[in-house]
């Protein structure tokens, strides 16, 4: 590369330390504050230290939950949440290669309409649709479900589109070879494309689990149950608008309880990480 | 572009397609359709009867201030977001695009807040800029801030844009990242020949090689301000004090919980429909170039 002096490196170092103390900080300051007693949060005087309550902290979270009326532990909202973001990205996965599938590798009557219908769903997000999707569960009796929660979400533009271009690269001899070997549209599907899809499909799971770990709005409105909250939505009711009620060390784990399965998931699967959110958005 | 091997099959393409059809038209067009048609809609406060009443729930709105000052203040909050998020993770790109010891390192520890769901953001910074027991209130106060985000308006909105922000730091960090990499380090030589030192080739020659970078961002992060900071501004300020974090979303939402105006409220979804199709419009325009459908 071109001259990069001794100084302009260690600038170039500082500003990044700079850059990760400043989006480490809040959460560096939810850890702390989860491993405190509540008088002295309370009281502003939080030390910036941890504290010695971890374990009696992190317990009565997960397994019992914060003392108000509603005492949900915070460990079966992460169960609700996790059956979800799993349900939301599986789903879209499956439902979005088999549609995909089917527009590239068949010509049939309607291909480009039904082609478009999909497509067209980027432009209703849940949140223009809400309270009339909310009607419609509700009538077919899906509120506080499994089926509620993560259906509406689970038809996928993106992951189509996706779908569509990988399978417009593969080469047209796999399909004449296997259809020599006597292969039908089904083998075809099952032992050549799905295998070839499996990165795509990886990267493409890591972004749509993340994004189904983090739903907020649609859990908010349609769970009035306590057992069937999500942690976001629990997260947010364990904050009381008469202060002096929150229990600030609990809500400190919840969110620190909350951010855990997705933040491991970026770390540890950055590769997969990267390519699906890269894929995702063009 | 059309695949040249194909199958043959009456039935099965249907059936290929059907699961994904069923859901997109139950749960997105219908719904979508409801919408549009509840807008048309007047009905009397006991749900009894319902009057067809042309545009008359839009022209209701438009005669609103309070919807007025949501728009102005959607915008508002957006461009915030967008210019501080972007300039910051900028910095930061440009910081880690250069040959440094630990750059990989210093990729993971920037980007894992995008993994962090905007109600927990909401959370991590009330209790930051708590007025009476955040960590960092101290400091406002100490240095003479009149600091409280739950009575003034002004300091609630800047604590919403100051998370949303935040948050938003690792994906911009991540897309200019890759942008800058993507620029032909020939061409910084080039320029460094003709003796230009850094800076200048910084806003000469790597700038206007990104600009189709922080354009897809800027609508990116247009989009994200729109609809994601909901589940930030419900943790922290519940669209108070008053409505002075009231957002677009938000106004939908909390207008159709109280159940009072439910053509109005459709209305206001099909405002933001409409928005959402210029902004997928000009995404779509814009990045078509970079990739074929």
């Amino acid at each position: 590369m071109v001259e990069e002096e001794g100084f302009r490196r260690y600038v170039a170092h500082i500003i990044l330390w700079i850059g990760i103390a400043i989006v480490a900080f809040p959460v560096y300051i939810a850890i702390i504050a989860s491993t405190q007693d509540n008088a002295l949060i309370a009281n502003g005087q939080m030390s910036l230290l941890p504290g010695g309550h971890f374990f009696e902290v992190y317990y009565q979270t997960i397994f019992v939950g914060t003392s108000g009326s509603t005492r949900e532990p915070v460990g079966n909202m992460m169960l609700n949440s996790l059956v979800m973001a799993l349900a939301i990205a599986i789903g879209k996965i499956a439902i979005s290669i088999i549609s995909a599938y089917a527009i590239v590798y068949f010509r049939f009557p309607f291909r480009m309409p039904i082609f478009w219908i999909i497509f067209i769903t980027l432009m209703l997000p849940v949140e223009v649709r809400i309270y009339p999707t909310y009607k419609i569960v509700a009538d077919l009796h899906m509120l506080d479900s499994y089926a509620g929660l993560s259906l509406p979400l689970i038809a996928s533009a993106t992951a189509t589109l996706l779908f569509r271009q990988f399978f417009m690269t593969v080469p047209d001899e796999l399909l004449e070879a296997s259809r020599i070997d006597g292969a039908g549209p089904v083998r075809f599907f099952w032992d050549t494309l799905l295998p070839l899809s499996r990165t795509n499909m990886a990267a493409l799971f890591v972004i749509l689990f993340i994004l189904g770990w983090n739903q907020y709005l649609w859990p908010l409105l349609i769970t009035t149950r306590d057992d069937m909250q999500t942690i976001q939505v629990g997260i947010r009711k364990m904050i009381t608008t008469t202060d002096a009620l929150t229990e600030w060390p609990i809500v400190m784990a919840t969110a620190v309880l909350a951010m855990l399965p997705p933040v491991f998931v970026v770390v540890v699967m950055q590769k997969l990480f990267v390519r699906g959110l890269v894929e995702t958005e063009k | 572009m059309q695949k040249q091997a194909i199958f043959q099959a009456r039935l099965l393409p249907y059936v290929l397609v059907a699961p994904q059809l069923a859901i997109v038209l139950i749960f997105f067009y219908w719904p979508a359709l409801q919408a549009v048609i509840q807008s048309f809609l007047l009905q009397d406060a006991f749900g009894l009867s319902t009057t067809f009443v042309w545009f008359e729930n839009y022209l209701e709105l438009f005669r609103d201030p309070s919807y007025f000052a949501a728009i102005v203040r959607t915008f508002f909050f957006s461009f915030a977001i967008a210019v501080s998020s972007l300039s910051f993770a900028l910095l930061l790109a440009v910081m880690a695009d250069k040959p440094l010891r630990g750059s990989i390192l210093y990729r993971t520890l920037l980007i894992w807040p995008y993994a962090v769901a905007p109600p927990v953001v909401g959370v991590l910074w009330i209790f930051m800029l708590h007025p009476s027991l955040g960590v960092l209130s101290r400091y406002l106060r100490a240095m003479g801030v009149d600091w409280n985000p739950l009575l003034d308006g002004d300091q609630a909105a800047a604590l919403i844009i100051l998370a949303a922000a935040w948050k938003q730091i690792s994906y911009n960090f991540l897309f200019f990242l890759a942008g800058l990499q993507a620029i032909p380090k020939s061409v910084l030589e080039a320029a460094a020949i003709d003796g230009a030192r850094p800076m200048r080739r910084f806003w000469t020659v790597t700038f206007p090689l990104l600009s189709p970078t922080i354009f897809f961002l800027l609508v990116v992060n247009i989009v994200y301000a729109f609809f994601d900071t909901f589940g930030i501004i419900d943790t922290m300020t519940r669209g108070g004090p008053g409505t002075s974090t009231v957002t677009l979303v938000y106004k939908v939402y909390s207008d159709g919980l109280l159940g009072g105006n439910l053509g109005s409220s459709a209305a206001q979804s099909v405002i933001l429909m409409v928005m959402v199709i210029v902004l997928t419009g000009i995404q779509f325009r814009f990045v078509e170039r970079k990739v074929t459908y």
